[in-house]
């Protein structure tokens, strides 16, 4: 009984890591209709500016000093990503989406190497946190307790993301444009900002994403390529564009993932994508997509 | 525009003469490549033709179906592991049974992987291409009980032509010699076909699936099929480059499946132009010496890569092939 | 005796009934015009009975034979062809590649991958002949993308045609292109068309071309079918006159 709720909760804990990094990436899709390749670079940023700032330079700081430079990799990929949308992405809206993808692939090769290149081919953590945090006992089970902060933050951004796309004006901006960015432009929107905001936005959250998770896990090379293949999983059964469908792909990912991980060790991976074939071939457009 | 649609399917005998003309003088220059060059740089060439074999098959879809994979690594892997796997349980030694066996597992894995990715085109074709070659990869690594893990597994000198050639004598005079032309022999008759293909009613169908799916449609193409096919043929090709490869290389580890290797083979396209029928062979092999040459320089490899990949997308779309021919079209305007 | 009758044919978009309860025939050898504002589901009911789009409810026959629930594919077959409003071309191919792509197609030669599609001269000789048919000739080599709007819509046609097919919808042929263009553009199809014998049912909101070119006239307002008539029994319909020709503007 214990043990399923340890499952649970480290479901819970990969789901919400998971919905940060694919909510902005759909959130990105929904609003620009561009598919950023190295969106999960954007995560791994985050979590490599968090664990340095952490575990490097403010190294035996007290732990509320720590925790205040927890969101600086969240931070971080949001100016990266203000910096990179109107410079490399803007020239390829009017260009066929071949040239798209080709371009921020290429961008995925250079943020991947960049990293390494920053802070070395060895994994960067900031474990001091998880370990100032304790653990507390579910049972007969010791369990991490800043796992369930990060279930909380993922809980917050999530209706924090809702209110804000549901409720402010900036949000009913967003929607609009990416409901029909001509008419949205007619009518006065600024879309190139709209753009910006929504690439920043996105950029943010997985940078959150990565910093949440760092002091949990290391921030190793590849974990961007990693991230962004799961991503891509949950948007592909959640539907591209779509929140709550980001949301609801997270939860299945992160459940199937944990199940895989108890029961199928070898071929983890391999569970999942079955997983997100079977939802594909029932559902093309996803859970929640617009066919 | 480009070259493929322009010499395409049009019924001109010289379409296909002209193209021979091309290619007559080239296949002559590579056939005296060993007799000329130290054998260092036969053995660099095998290896470039070797990739533009891979890329001509990754091109069947990027430029002729319009389908951009980015999980080739997966199809280059199974003809190079089902090369050392014959090896490891069946203890074969010949190349053309080495060969055999790559198109058959090649054929199995796209088959399969080809039913699951062809209904989707655009971002999810992508992803799901890198999806399971990144399953495939992390096979590669798990199950290291038969695929050696890390370590990889290896393969020892082949013989060729059914045991007529073998390499007991020197590594490097077989694999400069010998091995060049067997590699060089296949390279031609992998271009030979691919030509037919992109020239055949099919080939037109897939340039016509790429330009206008609902049209293509409606003219009576059963777009999954051919989609299918494409990715059958294209997913062998690029297994028997894997297969040719193995050999040359002597060793194959997982790296070959990972997703940095599709995006070598979709650099190279995009560096010779995708858009071209020769693109891919020529990025290939320009792209073969330019690693050579870079790695020896910089770990900083990738970077480099995405630097230039960015920089030919912004500035130079057609690769260098469509921006020589561009180039050509100029000066033969410029002359009365 | 119908070639193409549908029955009680329904079609929902949420809570609009693009297409309600329709029954529609076209007969043999006839051209058919399909006239109504936008809204009307003219376009909803062309993309039912070529299969673009799957019915909520209803039935198609085709030569009696049940055709709503077979592929895109199998409708070509049985001789259901269809061009498109928006034009809808393989722009990266010759005016010519596009016609012999189509008959490569149709005579299900697009599945070899082994032979030269330049050798097969009959299939050449015929899209050479189907382009001539439509006054193309002279852009046979120029790429789909690269010439003007009026020989688009001709060639989207031309393409269509070279199907074969028994009954040929055409979606607005006419629009996009200038007032001087419609009359040569209308006059190459239904020459074609008369000349073959086949049916033609165009969707049309130019109510001149409308009168001039089509042997019976189906108004459609809000779904269903408003009126099914002669052209001289239209133009003396009241319902259609206040409805649609008032509201079209013409003439």
């Amino acid at each position: 009984m214990d043990v399923l709720l340890i499952h649970i909760i480290n479901s819970l804990l990969y789901a919400s890591v998971l919905f940060l990094i694919a909510g902005g990436l759909s959130l990105i899709y929904g609003v620009m209709r561009i598919v950023n390749m190295a969106h999960g670079n954007l995560y791994a940023f985050g979590a490599y500016v968090t664990a340095w700032a952490v575990g490097t330079m403010a190294a035996g700081a007290p732990v509320p000093v720590l925790l205040m430079l927890l969101p600086v990799g969240a931070l971080a990929a949001a100016i990266l990503g203000a910096i990179l949308e109107p410079t490399l992405l803007r020239p390829f809206y009017r260009r066929a989406e071949e040239y798209q993808l080709l371009v921020t692939f290429g961008l995925l090769m250079i943020l991947e190497d960049l990293m390494r290149f920053i802070w070395g081919p060895y994994p960067l953590s900031a474990s001091e946190i998880f370990e100032n945090f304790g653990s507390l006992t579910i049972g007969d089970v010791i369990y991490p307790t800043y796992n369930l902060l990060v279930i909380g933050v993922g809980a917050a951004a999530a209706s924090f993301l809702w209110a804000f796309i549901y409720r402010t004006r900036f949000g009913v901006v967003l929607r609009a444009t990416s409901q029909n960015m001509r008419m949205a432009a007619a009518l006065g929107v600024n879309v190139n900002r709209v753009y910006v905001q929504a690439f920043t936005l996105g950029c943010f959250m997985a940078g959150l994403g990565g910093a949440i998770i760092v002091p949990s896990q290391s921030a190793v090379l590849g974990m961007g390529i990693d991230a962004v293949v799961l991503a891509f999983i949950v948007v592909v059964i959640g539907g591209l564009g779509s929140l709550e469908g980001a949301l609801v792909g997270a939860v299945i990912v992160g459940f199937v993932r944990e199940a895989g991980i108890a029961w199928f060790p070898e071929i983890e991976l391999a569970v999942l994508y079955l997983a997100a074939a079977t939802v594909l071939l029932a559902r093309p457009a996803g859970l929640f997509g617009r066919p | 525009m480009s070259a493929p649609t322009r010499v395409l399917g049009q019924p001109r005998a010289g379409s296909s003469s002209r193209a021979l003309l091309v290619a007559a003088p080239i296949a002559a220059l590579l056939a005296v490549v060993p007799l000329v060059v130290p054998p260092y740089g036969a053995i660099l060439l095998a290896y470039g033709l070797v990739m533009a074999i891979g890329a001509l098959g990754f091109n069947l879809l990027l430029g002729y179906t319009g389908l951009l994979s980015f999980g080739h690594s997966a199809y280059f892997g199974v003809g190079a592991y089902s090369v050392a796997l014959m090896v490891k349980y069946l203890r074969v030694g010949s190349m053309e049974l080495f060969l055999l066996g790559a198109i058959v597992g090649s054929v199995i894995v796209t088959a399969v992987f080809g039913i699951v990715c062809v209904r989707y085109t655009r971002i999810f074709f992508g992803i799901l291409t890198l999806a399971l070659s990144q399953v495939l990869w992390s096979l590669a690594f798990k199950f290291f009980w038969v695929t050696g893990g890390t370590d990889g597994l290896r393969v020892p000198t082949p013989s060729l032509f059914g045991g007529l050639v073998t390499g007991a004598g020197d590594k490097t005079v077989f694999m400069s010699h010998a091995y060049y032309y067997y590699v060089l022999i296949l390279f031609g008759a992998c271009v030979a076909l691919m030509w037919v293909i992109v020239n055949s009613p099919f080939g037109m169908a897939l340039q016509a699936i790429r330009d206008n799916e609902t049209r293509a449609e409606f003219v009576g193409v059963r777009i999954w099929r051919y989609r299918w096919v494409a990715f059958l043929v294209s997913g062998v090709f690029t297994g028997l480059a894997g297969a040719l490869w193995v050999p040359l290389n002597g060793l194959t580890t997982p790296d070959i499946m990972h997703w940095t290797f599709s995006g070598e083979l979709v650099f190279m396209t995009v560096l010779g132009g995708f858009r071209s029928f020769a693109g891919p062979v020529v990025g290939a092999i320009v792209f073969n010496y330019l690693k050579t040459y870079a790695v020896g320089y910089t770990v900083y490899w990738q970077l480099v890569l995405g630097v230039v990949l960015v920089t030919l997308v912004l500035s130079l779309p057609t690769g260098i092939v469509g921006s020589a021919e561009k180039l050509l079209a100029r000066f033969q305007r410029s002359r009365p | 005796m119908s070639l193409l009758v549908t029955k009680d044919l329904v079609k929902w978009f949420g809570d609009t009934h693009a297409v309600d309860h329709v029954d529609f025939s076209v007969k043999p050898s006839e051209v058919l015009a399909l006239i109504g504002s936008n809204g009307a589901g003219k376009t909803t009911l062309v993309n039912l009975i070529s299969g673009l789009i799957r019915p909520d409810g209803g039935r198609i026959l085709f030569r009696d034979r049940d055709v709503t629930h077979q592929s895109v594919h199998g409708r070509i077959k049985a001789g259901i062809a269809r061009s498109f409003q928006l034009v809808n071309l393989f722009d990266q191919l010759t005016a010519l590649d596009n016609v012999a792509l189509t008959i490569f197609s149709r005579e299900g030669k697009t599945t070899h991958l082994a032979t030269f599609a330049s050798a097969d001269s009959a299939v050449w000789d015929e899209a050479s002949e189907i382009l001539r048919l439509f006054g193309l000739e002279a852009k046979a080599r120029m790429l789909a993308g690269g010439v003007s709007q009026g020989e688009r819509k001709l060639l989207d046609v031309a393409v269509a045609y070279a199907l074969r097919p028994k009954l040929l919808f055409l979606d607005e042929p006419t629009s996009g292109v200038s007032t001087r263009e419609k009359a040569p553009i209308m006059d190459t199809i239904t020459s074609v068309v008369r000349s073959t014998g086949i049916s033609a049912a165009i969707i049309e909101h130019d109510m001149d071309v409308v009168f001039n070119y089509s042997d019976r006239i189906v108004a459609m307002h809000q779904g269903t079918i408003l009126a099914d008539g002669t052209p001289d029994e239209i133009r003396r319909n009241e319902t259609v006159i206040t409805t649609l020709i008032g509201t079209t503007g013409a003439p």
